[in-house]
């Protein structure tokens, strides 16, 4: 059976070679493997360069204007750093970015204490665990678009799910307090959804990660007569950290950059409590048309991003050798 | 060489075809952009007798209000083909006139004898004019339009009701005429149980992402004195925007929020003020004229349980300007009849059957018309408030100004954050800082 495989993997290319139409081998006949490579990648790299390279260059062009977009005809002036400068000493960009890193430490931390709880629950293997894996995954399967306006109606304080439960729970009348409209609760509503929305998410990555760990060390670990308390400390822990590590980075980058589902809920309310950089950028470019200033924050965003999650990826791949 | 010319020449032909019957079908087809709300519903009704007398398809794109900016500004601004004619908001004027957007109708009007003097004069000025107040048209006025009050007379009319406010205040339950009276009038119906049901004062407008606080605290700020300029045209800010009397105002609009609102009622608008009425939690509640054709059709609280009434003055008599010019996008590729429909909209005839409609003519042929204050429950409370109606800025700027007023208010009045007068304060810092970069200042 593995000679017969072998064969017909070998005969593959030659088939393929004959099976060549005539005219187009005759046509490419003359060119290198190098140049029928290029031949195949040039149509993604120009595609990369047209939709991905190019707007990054010319957001950077634009960060040094003063252009605006809803004013095509104006004049373009080169402003130098005048734009970064703006944003760097603007009070509210500052009060957005300290809202986003709430935002993001909050988010990243439930998710990961719950999400790796439940990894862990789940890779018991009891009976009926493939059912509630699929159970716990529906959230993350929904559009923002629906959550967000599922849980606006179940935070609503007059006929709210929400206010209702907690209401049962603690007693305090649904209508006496508003999860969306409240300066202290309205950040932690939207902690709230994206921790339902995508803990799913943390906790599918910490069972692969989980699963990745082979029965026999646990097996030597009880020949040993470790604890339980014992192996998961110095097997499970460690063994599923770089998976930890890399749901974080995924969550960290994706809430970081966080626009739905806060537009959706709050749309930055109540006043500015819940802007988060995102939203601010959006405003910055599309409703007060400062095209070149909100490039200037978009590359400080960027390199902010960038350089974060360069220094993470070095700090996982260290885990990764221990 | 035969066979390959075949298939050219076909595919040639179906491309000069292909590119052909879009312009043929243009020629007699005009699309129009306007808002998506009810005053549009009865704009498609009475262009069907445009299509009927001139053979010109009608075609319309409505755009929700929350995105209605968005959208139809993007379309400008990338130079899209989408409108033919636009309904555009009063603030894009000036950005709109001076970017090319719009088409400017001085000459248009000249030869065809249509006289801006036949429209009422501050629907001129505010949805026709740029620079502001000068005779240089970029619309034609379409639907005035202004921020009012509606109430629920039949609660205002029970005799239990009536007795318990006179004992409360001293004085006969009615519509309210001054922002003090509102506020006592909307302390007095809050946490009421009428027909058992829990009540709520008021609803007014507290959204965040577009317009609304703003709409909703100017309604306030006028009366109390609230200008944005000291002198006109000059941009000196200081003294006006944050005077006395507009300080005052603004701590009106937070208190009527605070005590008189309903529950959850942090961002609201248009939809959201109808829906609190509708449903029976608001004894009185703000919104355009333009919804109040409907509401006082409405099965469940229109007819006798609804009445109306002007914004209330305080120091002075004032009311937040709504409604929109129609202008002809200088992109067009109908130039002729988009400028045909203009014609026709602008005739007397036409104007008094928008009024009939549902749409708000402020043409003077509709509005000096003896019957016109009986027509509609509303219609004399219109004509007060055109009379006295304010207008944010105007300036191509308008919309960063826009948004530094939303996230002023809605930090004070919503969020709890500082004073009024740090509020419109901060709102002189901004407004200023834009100015400069403007070059006007």
């Amino acid at each position: 059976m593995i000679n017969s495989d072998t064969t017909i993997l070998e005969k593959e290319p030659e088939r393929a070679a004959a099976s060549t139409p005539a005219s187009l081998a005759r046509r490419i006949g003359g060119l290198s493997d190098r140049a029928i490579a290029w031949l195949f990648i040039t149509p993604t790299i120009a595609l990369l360069l047209a939709i991905n390279i190019f707007p990054l260059i010319w957001a950077i062009r634009l960060s040094f204007t003063n252009y605006r977009a809803n004013r095509p005809n104006a004049v373009l002036e080169n402003v130098g750093l005048q734009n970064y400068q703006r944003v760097l000493t603007d009070s509210d960009i500052w009060i957005a970015m300290q809202t986003t890193a709430h935002f993001v430490f909050w988010t990243i931390l439930l998710q990961t204490l719950i999400g790796f709880s439940l990894a862990y629950l789940i890779d018991r293997k009891f009976r009926g665990h493939a059912f509630w894996t699929t159970v716990i995954l529906i959230p993350m399967m929904l559009s923002p678009a629906v959550v967000g306006n599922f849980w606006r109606f179940l935070y609503q304080p007059q006929i709210g799910l929400f206010n209702y439960i907690v209401s049962f729970i603690t007693g305090v009348p649904p209508s006496s307090f508003e999860m969306l409209g409240s300066v202290s609760l309205a950040p932690w509503s939207i902690i709230i959804v994206d921790t339902w929305m995508w803990t799913p998410y943390v906790m599918l990555i910490c069972l692969a990660g989980l699963r990745s760990i082979p029965d026999y060390i646990y097996e030597a670990a009880e020949v040993d007569r470790a604890s339980a308390w014992r192996q998961f400390w110095s097997i499970t822990i460690p063994m599923a950290l770089p998976f930890i590590m890399l749901a974080v980075l995924f969550r960290g980058i994706e809430n970081f950059k966080m626009f739905d589902m806060v537009m959706l809920l709050t749309g930055g309310g109540p006043g500015s409590t819940t802007e988060v950089a995102s939203i601010t950028l959006k405003r910055e470019a599309f409703e007060s048309w400062r095209t070149g200033r909100a490039s200037a924050f978009a590359i400080i965003l960027f390199v902010a991003v960038f350089g974060l999650a360069n220094i993470y990826v070095k700090a996982l791949n260290r885990v990764k050798q221990r | 060489m035969k066979t390959m010319c075949r298939p050219l020449l076909g595919a040639t032909m179906a491309l000069g075809l292909s590119t052909a019957l879009p312009s043929l079908a243009q020629a007699d087809e005009l699309t129009l952009c306007w808002a998506a709300w009810d005053p549009a519903n009865a704009l498609v009704e009475l262009s069907k007798d445009f299509t009927a007398q001139t053979g010109t398809q009608m075609k319309f794109e409505f755009v929700p209000w929350p995105n209605f900016a968005d959208r139809i500004l993007n379309e400008l601004n990338s130079g899209g083909k989408l409108c033919d004619l636009l309904i555009g908001d009063s603030q894009w004027i000036g950005g709109s006139a001076e970017n090319g957007y719009y088409v400017k109708l001085n000459d248009f009007f000249d030869k065809e004898g249509i006289k801006m003097s036949d429209f009422a004069e501050a629907a001129v000025n505010a949805y026709s004019t740029w620079p502001k107040g000068t005779p240089n048209y970029w619309a034609l006025p379409a639907m005035g339009d202004a921020n009012a009050w509606f109430y629920r007379k039949d609660w205002f009319s029970k005799p239990e009701i009536q007795a318990e406010f006179k004992a409360a205040t001293g004085r006969d339950l009615a519509p309210p005429t001054t922002w003090d009276e509102l506020l006592e009038t909307a302390k007095f119906f809050n946490g009421k149980e009428i027909d058992g049901k829990k009540v709520y004062g008021a609803a007014i407008f507290t959204e965040r992402a577009s317009e609304g606080i703003t709409m909703g605290a100017t309604q306030a700020l006028y009366p109390y004195g609230f200008k944005y300029e000291n002198t006109t045209g000059k941009y000196d800010m200081e003294g006006a925007v944050n005077s006395e009397g507009a300080i005052k105002g603004l701590e009106a609009y937070k208190e009527l929020y605070k005590c008189c609102t309903p529950p959850g009622y942090t961002d609201a608008y248009m939809g959201e003020t109808l829906d609190a009425f509708k449903s029976g939690q608001a004894a009185m509640a703000m919104n355009w004229f333009a919804f109040f054709p409907g509401l006082a059709k409405d099965e469940n609280v229109g007819g006798d349980k609804i009445g109306f009434f002007v914004n209330p003055k305080q120091a002075t008599a004032a009311s937040t300007l709504g409604g929109q010019g129609i202008s002809v996008v200088a992109n067009t590729d109908n130039m002729d009849g988009a400028l045909a429909y203009i014609k026709w909209f602008a005739q007397p005839e036409v104007q008094k059957k928008w009024w009939q409609l549902g749409g708000y003519a402020v043409h003077n042929d509709v509005l000096n018309d003896p019957s016109f204050k009986d027509s509609q429950p509303f219609a004399a409370d219109f004509l007060v408030a055109m009379n006295q109606v304010q207008d944010f800025w105007q300036e191509p700027a308008y919309a960063i100004l826009l948004q530094s007023a939303q996230k002023r208010f809605h930090d004070y009045v919503v969020a709890d954050q500082g004073t009024a007068k740090e509020a419109l304060d901060g709102l002189v810092k901004d407004w200023t800082e834009i100015f400069e970069d403007e070059g006007k200042l």
